[in-house]
C-alpha cells in the first residue's frame, strides 16, 4: 500500500497536482503540513508583501500594533520621528523570547522582560545589562557588537496609510508588485492623503476559521458564489450575476479585483432557480441598507480587491475594510477585520458604515457564512486528501472577466502557486 | 446598592433567564419581545468596547433590527446548525442618578454542534438599561461585550 505520508515531500511532489488543469486543486493543498510549511517558507517568508496594518492604528510616536507575518508575530511601530512606520520581529535577538506581549500600546523603546535587551524602535539594539560584567566577572565577550545583533527589521512599505512588510529582501517595489491594474482599485479605496479622505479606525472583528488559508482567497476571487450562498446579496442586489461586473487580476494572476454596480434586483434571469432568493423578502428597518453614492465610487458600488497572500481590501457599498488573513497551520486561519471610514466623513456617515457593517464580519449578513462554508469544504478535503476541486466556470484559462459567471480569478491565483510552490 | 430591592433584583434575574432561555430553547420570536422598541442591542468585543472603537459584532437599534437578525439566522445564513446553553450569573444592579435601572451580569454560552463535543463558545457580560413597559421589566440597552476578540468561526444567533 502507498503511504505518501511517509515519503519526503520533494519524492511525490509531482503528483501531488494528479488533474491535468488548474480547475482540479488536490485537496491535499489545503491539509498537507509539509506543503504548509514550504508556503510559509516561499509565500509568506519569501519575496511578497504581507498586510500588516493601517498607519491609523499607530499614529503617535511609539504607537505599536503587534500583528502577524505568516504565523511570525510582529510589532508594527511608529518611530520616534513621528512619520516612519518600522516593522521589526517580535523576538529577541538574545534568546528568541517574545518580548511583545500586547496587542496595542505605546513605548519609548522595547525592552524583552527577560533579560532587558534594550532596542530603539528600529529594533537596533542600544543596550545589554551586565555587558561588561560586574567587578570585572563575566559578560559579553570583548568584541561583542552590538550592531547586528538587533531584532529582525522587515522591509515595509506604506502606500496611502497601508503598511505591509516582507522579510526578503528581494520583493519588488510594492506598485510594481501589485501591479498598474489592481493598483488603481487599491487607490481607489486608499487615495493619496493629499485627497482629505485618510482612513479613520472603527474598530476590530477577529474570527478563527478552521480552514486553510487559500480558501479565503480563493473566496473572494470566486463571482460566482455571493449571488447563491447570499440570501441578502442576490435578493437586495448588492451582488448577483445579471449586474454589470468586472474581474480583473494582474499578470501574474496572484491578486484580483471583483468590480460591480448594484442593481434594482427583483426576479429575473439570475434569480430563476436559485434557491436563496427571497422576492418577497423586506426587512423591518432597513436602514442597515441606508446606502449613499460617494463621489469617489465613480460607478461601482462593489470592489473586492484580494492582495496575494495575506489581504483581503473590502468595499461594499458604504462599508469598507481591510481583511488580514493569518496562517495557524494548514487548516486553520485567523480572519482579522479593520473596519475604517474617512477622515472627511459626516457624523451620518460614520454611522451608516457602522450600520452596513452589520453585513459583514463574524456575524454578518453576506460573510458569516463564508466562514462556515469554509470550514465545511475544509472537512470535506481533510477526510479526502487524494481527491480535489473542480472550479470549471468559464472554462480552465485565467485571467479577468466581464461577467460574474467565472472561476478564472481562482484558477490564476493556482498558476502563480504551483509555480512558486515547484508543483 | 441604595434604592434597590431584592424584589427588583429577582424580577432582572427572571427577566435575563427569560432571555436565555428564549435563545436555548429556540424560542427565537420571543427573544425581541424583551427588549422596548426603540432598544439598543451590540454584540461586541471587549478590545473595541474599552478602546472606545464603535465597530460591534452585531449593533441593532430597534426591535425590527433584532426581528430581521432572527429572520436571517434561521432563515437566510447558511452554517452549521448548533444549539446554545447559556449560562447566566446574578445581576449587579443599580439605579442611575435619573432613575434607570442597570445591570451587570456575566455570561457563559457553551456551543452544541451535532456529533461534536460542546465548546466554550463566548464568555462575557452584559451591560443593560432596563425600563418597565406596561409593568413588565425589559431592556431599552443591552450590550453584550464578549471577553475573547476572537470569534469560534461565526456567530449566528444572538448571545
Amino acid at each position: 500500500m502507498n503511504a505518501p505520508h511517509d515519503q519526503p515531500l520533494h519524492e511525490r511532489a509531482p503528483s501531488i497536482w494528479q488533474g491535468e488543469t488548474l480547475a482540479e486543486v488536490p485537496f491535499r493543498a489545503y491539509t498537507d503540513a509539509e506543503l504548509y510549511a514550504r508556503e510559509l517558507e516561499r509565500i509568506f517568508y519569501g519575496p511578497h508583501w504581507c498586510y500588516v496594518g493601517l498607519a491609523a492604528e499607530v499614529p503617535k510616536p511609539g504607537d505599536f500594533k503587534r500583528t502577524f507575518v505568516g504565523e511570525r508575530q510582529v510589532v508594527m511601530v511608529r518611530d520616534s520621528d513621528g512619520t516612519s512606520i518600522n516593522v521589526v520581529e517580535n523576538r529577541c535577538a538574545h534568546r528568541g523570547m517574545q518580548f511583545c506581549q500586547s496587542n496595542f500600546g505605546n513605548v519609548p523603546n522595547f525592552q524583552c522582560p527577560y533579560h532587558q535587551w534594550n532596542y530603539d524602535l528600529k529594533g537596533n539594539l542600544t543596550a545589554v545589562p551586565y555587558r561588561r560584567g560586574i567587578r570585572k566577572q563575566g559578560g559579553m565577550p570583548a568584541d561583542f557588537q552590538m550592531q547586528g545583533h538587533g531584532l529582525t527589521q522587515l522591509r515595509v512599505a506604506v502606500h496611502n496609510g497601508v503598511v505591509f512588510a516582507s522579510f526578503d529582501p528581494a520583493t519588488p517595489p510594492l506598485a510594481e508588485y501589485l501591479s498598474p491594474a489592481v493598483l488603481k482599485y487599491f487607490e481607489r479605496v486608499f487615495p493619496d492623503p493629499s485627497s482629505g479622505r485618510e482612513p479613520v479606525l472603527l474598530g476590530y472583528s477577529r474570527q478563527r476559521i478552521p480552514g486553510n488559508w487559500k480558501l479565503m482567497q480563493e473566496n473572494i476571487k470566486d463571482p460566482y458564489h455571493p449571488g447563491l450562498l447570499h440570501v441578502f446579496f442576490v435578493t437586495f442586489g448588492l451582488w448577483r450575476p445579471d449586474q454589470q461586473s468586472r474581474m480583473i487580476t494582474d499578470p501574474l494572476h496572484r491578486h484580483a479585483c471583483m468590480i460591480s454596480q448594484r442593481n434594482a434586483a427583483g426576479a429575473g434571469e439570475a434569480t430563476q432557480g436559485v434557491s436563496t432568493f427571497r422576492e418577497n423578502l423586506k426587512l423591518q428597518d432597513d436602514r442597515i441598507l441606508d446606502v449613499v453614492t460617494e463621489p469617489w465610487w465613480n460607478g461601482p458600488t462593489v470592489c473586492m480587491t484580494t492582495i496575494f497572500p495575506s489581504l483581503i481590501v473590502q468595499q461594499q457599498v458604504n462599508s469598507l475594510s481591510t481583511r488580514h488573513i493569518v496562517p495557524r497551520g494548514p487548516g486553520t486561519f485567523d480572519f482579522v477585520w479593520t473596519h475604517f471610514g474617512y477622515t472627511d466623513d459626516t457624523p451620518e456617515m460614520t454611522r451608516r458604515r457602522l450600520r452596513q457593517a452589520n453585513l459583514f464580519g463574524p456575524a454578518g449578513y453576506v460573510s458569516a457564512d463564508d466562514g462556515e462554508a469554509i470550514e465545511c469544504v475544509q472537512r470535506g478535503a481533510t477526510v479526502h486528501e487524494s481527491a480535489g476541486t473542480y472550479s470549471a466556470m468559464d472554462g480552465f484559462g485565467v485571467g479577468g472577466a466581464d461577467h460574474m459567471v467565472t472561476e478564472s480569478l481562482i484558477r490564476g491565483m493556482y498558476g502563480y502557486w504551483r509555480g512558486v510552490m515547484g508543483i | 446598592m441604595e434604592g434597590v430591592t431584592s424584589d427588583l433584583r429577582i424580577a432582572i434575574a427572571d427577566l435575563n433567564a427569560e432571555y436565555a432561555s428564549c435563545l436555548d430553547d429556540r424560542r427565537f420570536d420571543e427573544w425581541p419581545e424583551l427588549f422596548t422598541d426603540d432598544c439598543v442591542y451590540r454584540l461586541q468585543p471587549r478590545e473595541n468596547h474599552e478602546r472606545g472603537l464603535p465597530l460591534a459584532t452585531m449593533a441593532f437599534e430597534s426591535k425590527g433590527m433584532l426581528k430581521d437578525r432572527i429572520y436571517a439566522a434561521t432563515q437566510t445564513l447558511f452554517h452549521i446548525p448548533y444549539a446554545t446553553r447559556h449560562v447566566v450569573g446574578w445581576p449587579r444592579v443599580s439605579l442611575s442618578a435619573d432613575g434607570h435601572i442597570d445591570a451587570e451580569t456575566s455570561y457563559v454560552v457553551v456551543r452544541v454542534r451535532e456529533n461534536e463535543l460542546p465548546e466554550l463558545f463566548s464568555a462575557g457580560r452584559y451591560l443593560d438599561r432596563i425600563v418597565a413597559v406596561d409593568g413588565r421589566l425589559r431592556y431599552k440597552q443591552r450590550l453584550c461585550i464578549f471577553d475573547s476578540a476572537l470569534i469560534a468561526n461565526s456567530i449566528i444567533y444572538p448571545i
